[in-house]
C-alpha cells in the first residue's frame, strides 16, 4: 500500500489521490508548435527509477502536491505543495532500488 | 514434468532423445505418452542452453510470447535462424506468464479487428503448428452493458465486427441469462444488465503452453533463447544499430527488436527513442477450484471486472490497471476489495469462495490503447510494444508480422496503422472503448 504524506493533511492512503502525471511537462496554450504539443501529449519518460510527479488529493484537501517516488518499489522520498521548489536529494545512482 | 525441469535447470543433462541442435526433435503424440508411460523413458529436453555467440542476424529482447513468436516465424516462414532471444529473467516471466489468457477479436476499429482476428485464426491452428497442446477453448465471450452509453458502444463494436466478418452481436439480458444462468440478470441488481456484446469465438488459452510451445518450436528450428541474460545497452553507429551489450557479453547484430512490454521504455531509452508509453501494474486473482459452472468469459466495463473459469475449476479475475505508474509487482488490498465488491454484484452466489492468490504484471499503456509496432528513427531498431493489458492475444499475429518486417524490410499492411509515427501525425487508433478493462 502506498502512503503519501500530504503536506496539508498528513499521511494518507494513495487511494485518496489521483495521479496527475510526470512533473516538468509544460506547454504554452497560445504559442506551442505542433511538435511541442506532441511532446507534451505523447512523450513520457516512464523511468524505472526516481520520478518527480504530481498528485491531486481528490478525497482530501483537493489540492495539488508534488513528490519524488521510486517506481521500482514505490518509496516516496519527499512530498511538497505544488509549485514549491524540490528539496535537494541524492542522485538516482546513489540510492536506487 | 520434464518441461519444468528443462526450463529451470542450468545444467544441460543428457537425456534420452535430447533435442540437440540439428537432431530431429521428438514429436509429442498420444502414442508417445503411452510408450513413455509403459517404458518409463525420459522425456526429451524441450529447450537447450547455448554459449552466447559474438554475432547474430537478429537479436530479440524479451522472451515473452511476442519475442518467442517473432523468433519462431522468422525461422519458420523466412528461414532466418541465426537469431537470439535475450531474456533477463526467465521465459514467460513477464506479462506472458501473468495474464488472464483471454483471446478475442471484437475490437472497435477496423484496423484493430482485422489484426486481432488474424491472431485468433493463428491460435486456432497453433496446437498443430507447434505440436504442443495450447488448450485453446473458444467458449464464447460476453461484454456486459449496464447503461445506455455502453450498450451504444456494444452496437457500434458489433457493426464494425460484422463488417470484418467477425462473429459478434448484441444480445439482451434474457439471452445473457440463458448462456450464463449464474449471472444476476434481474432488474433489481445495483447495476442491472441491459444486454451484452456476444462474441462466440472468444475464449481462453493455456498461456504458459503458448510460450513454451513457441520456445520449443523455435529452438528446434535453430533459434537460441538466452535466459538470465540482461540487455544493458544498445550500440549504434551513424544512426544504425550495431549490437547490444548484455550481462554475458557483447553481441553484434544489425537488427534489434524490442519485445519487452512493461519494460519497453527502459530499452528505448538506450537508443534515445522517446515513447508514448506509461507502465502500470495490472493485477489478477484466482479462487480455489470448484465444479465447472461458468461457460463463457464475462466482462463488465462499468464494474471494471472480468472473470473466466479454468478447466481446473478456478475462477480467474481481472480488472483495470493500478491507478498510478509503477514497475512494482506488489499486489494491493485495494485491488482485492474492489474486485470482490464488483464480482459479487454480478455473481452473488460465489460469496463464500476463497481467493487462492493474487499477482501483478506490468502493462505498457499507450494513449490510444493500440500497440506500437515497426520501425523507429534508429535504423535496425524495431519495436513491438505498447501491449498494455491486451497483448497476449496478439502474440501470434505480432510475431508473424514483425518477422515479415524483419525479413523483407517493408512494413506489412496489417500493422501499418500501428506505427510509432502515428502520434506525431495525429493518426491515433482509438481502442479505449474495447480495451479499457484489461484483458
Ligand atoms: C494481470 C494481467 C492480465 C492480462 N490479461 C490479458 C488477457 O486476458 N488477454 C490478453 O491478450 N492480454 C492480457 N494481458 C496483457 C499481456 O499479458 C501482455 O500484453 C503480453 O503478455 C505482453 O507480452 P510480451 O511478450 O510483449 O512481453 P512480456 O511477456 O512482458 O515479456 C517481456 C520480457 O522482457 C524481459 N526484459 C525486460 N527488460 C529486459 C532487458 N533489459 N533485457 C532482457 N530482457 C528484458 C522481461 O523479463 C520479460 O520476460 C494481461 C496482463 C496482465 C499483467
Ligand atoms: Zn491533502
Amino acid at each position: 500500500m502506498l502512503v503519501i504524506d500530504c503536506p496539508y493533511c498528513g499521511p494518507r492512503n494513495s487511494t485518496e489521490f489521483r495521479h496527475a502525471g510526470e512533473a516538468g511537462k509544460s506547454r504554452d496554450v497560445a504559442n506551442s508548435t505542433p511538435a511541442e504539443w506532441r511532446r507534451y501529449l505523447y512523450e513520457f519518460n516512464n523511468p524505472l527509477g526516481w520520478v518527480r510527479e504530481h498528485w491531486f488529493h481528490s478525497s482530501g484537501c483537493r489540492r495539488y502536491i508534488s513528490s519524488e517516488r521510486h517506481t521500482g518499489n514505490n518509496e516516496v522520498r519527499w512530498v511538497v505543495p505544488f509549485g514549491t521548489p524540490a528539496p535537494s536529494t541524492t542522485s538516482d545512482k546513489e540510492t536506487g532500488a | 514434468m520434464a518441461l519444468g525441469n528443462a526450463s529451470t535447470s542450468r545444467t544441460p543433462t543428457a537425456s534420452v532423445g535430447g533435442a540437440r541442435k540439428g537432431s530431429r526433435p521428438a514429436r509429442y503424440s498420444a502414442f508417445d505418452i503411452f510408450r513413455r508411460g509403459v517404458t518409463h523413458a525420459d522425456w526429451p529436453r524441450s529447450f537447450n542452453e547455448h554459449e552466447l555467440k559474438k554475432s547474430y542476424d537478429v537479436v530479440i529482447i524479451g522472451a515473452g510470447v511476442h519475442g518467442l513468436a517473432c523468433a519462431y516465424y522468422l525461422a519458420k516462414n523466412h528461414g532466418i535462424t541465426n537469431v537470439a532471444v535475450i531474456e533477463k529473467a526467465y521465459m514467460g516471466g513477464g506479462g506472458s506468464g501473468r495474464n488472464t489468457a483471454i483471446i478475442r477479436s471484437n475490437y472497435l476499429t477496423p484496423e484493430g479487428v482485422r489484426f486481432y482476428d488474424r491472431s485468433v485464426k493463428l491460435y486456432e491452428d497453433l496446437a498443430v503448428d507447434l505440436n504442443y497442446n495450447v488448450m485453446f477453448s473458444q467458449r464464447g465471450h460476453l461484454t456486459l452493458a449496464h447503461n445506455d452509453a455502453s450498450l451504444r458502444t456494444m452496437h457500434w463494436r458489433a457493426e464494425v465486427n460484422k463488417l470484418q466478418g467477425i462473429n459478434s452481436s448484441v444480445i439482451d439480458a434474457k439471452e445473457v441469462g440463458k448462456i450464463v444462468p449464474y449471472l444476476d440478470v434481474t432488474d433489481h441488481a445495483r447495476y442491472p444488465i441491459l444486454g451484452a456484446l456476444y462474441h462466440p469465438p472468444g475464449g481462453i488459452i493455456r498461456h504458459d503452453a503458448v510460450n513454451w510451445g513457441y520456445a520449443r518450436a523455435a529452438g528446434h528450428l535453430g533459434v537460441e533463447i538466452h535466459q538470465q541474460t540482461e540487455v544493458l545497452g544498445i550500440e549504434t553507429a551513424g544512426g544504425k544499430v550495431t549490437g547490444v551489450r548484455t550481462s554475458r557479453g557483447n553481441i553484434s547484430a544489425p537488427i534489434v527488436v524490442n519485445c519487452t512490454a512493461g519494460w519497453a521504455s527502459t530499452i528505448c531509452d538506450m537508443v534515445d527513442v522517446k515513447m508514448p508509453l506509461v507502465t502500470h501494474p495490472l493485477q489478477a486473482a484466482v479462487t480455489e477450484p470448484v465444479k465447472v459452472f461458468l461457460p463463457a468469459v464475462i466482462v463488465s466495463g462499468s464494474l471494471h471486472v472480468y472473470v473466466s473459469q479454468t478447466d481446473r475449476g478456478e475462477l480467474v479475475f481481472g480488472a483495470s490497471v493500478d491507478p498510478y505508474p509503477s514497475y512494482s509487482l506488489r499486489g494491493s488490498l485495494e485491488f482485492t476489495e474492489g474486485l470482490a465488491t464488483h464480482i459479487l454484484e454480478l455473481i452473488p452466489s460465489i460469496g463464500s469462495l476463497k481467493l487462492l492468490r493474487q499477482w501483478a504484471g506490468l502493462c505498457d499503456m499507450t494513449p490510444d490503447y493500440s500497440p506500437i509496432m515497426g520501425i523507429t528513427p534508429v535504423e535496425g531498431f524495431l519495436v513491438d510494444v505498447g501491449w498494455g493489458t491486451y497483448g497476449f492475444k496478439a502474440g501470434p499475429v505480432s510475431g508473424e508480422q514483425m518477422a515479415q518486417l524483419v525479413a523483407t524490410g517493408r512494413t506489412p499492411e496489417l500493422i501499418a496503422a500501428f506505427d510509432l509515427a502515428r502520434f506525431a501525425d495525429g493518426r491515433l487508433v482509438g481502442e479505449k472503448g474495447a480495451a479499457s478493462v484489461g484483458h
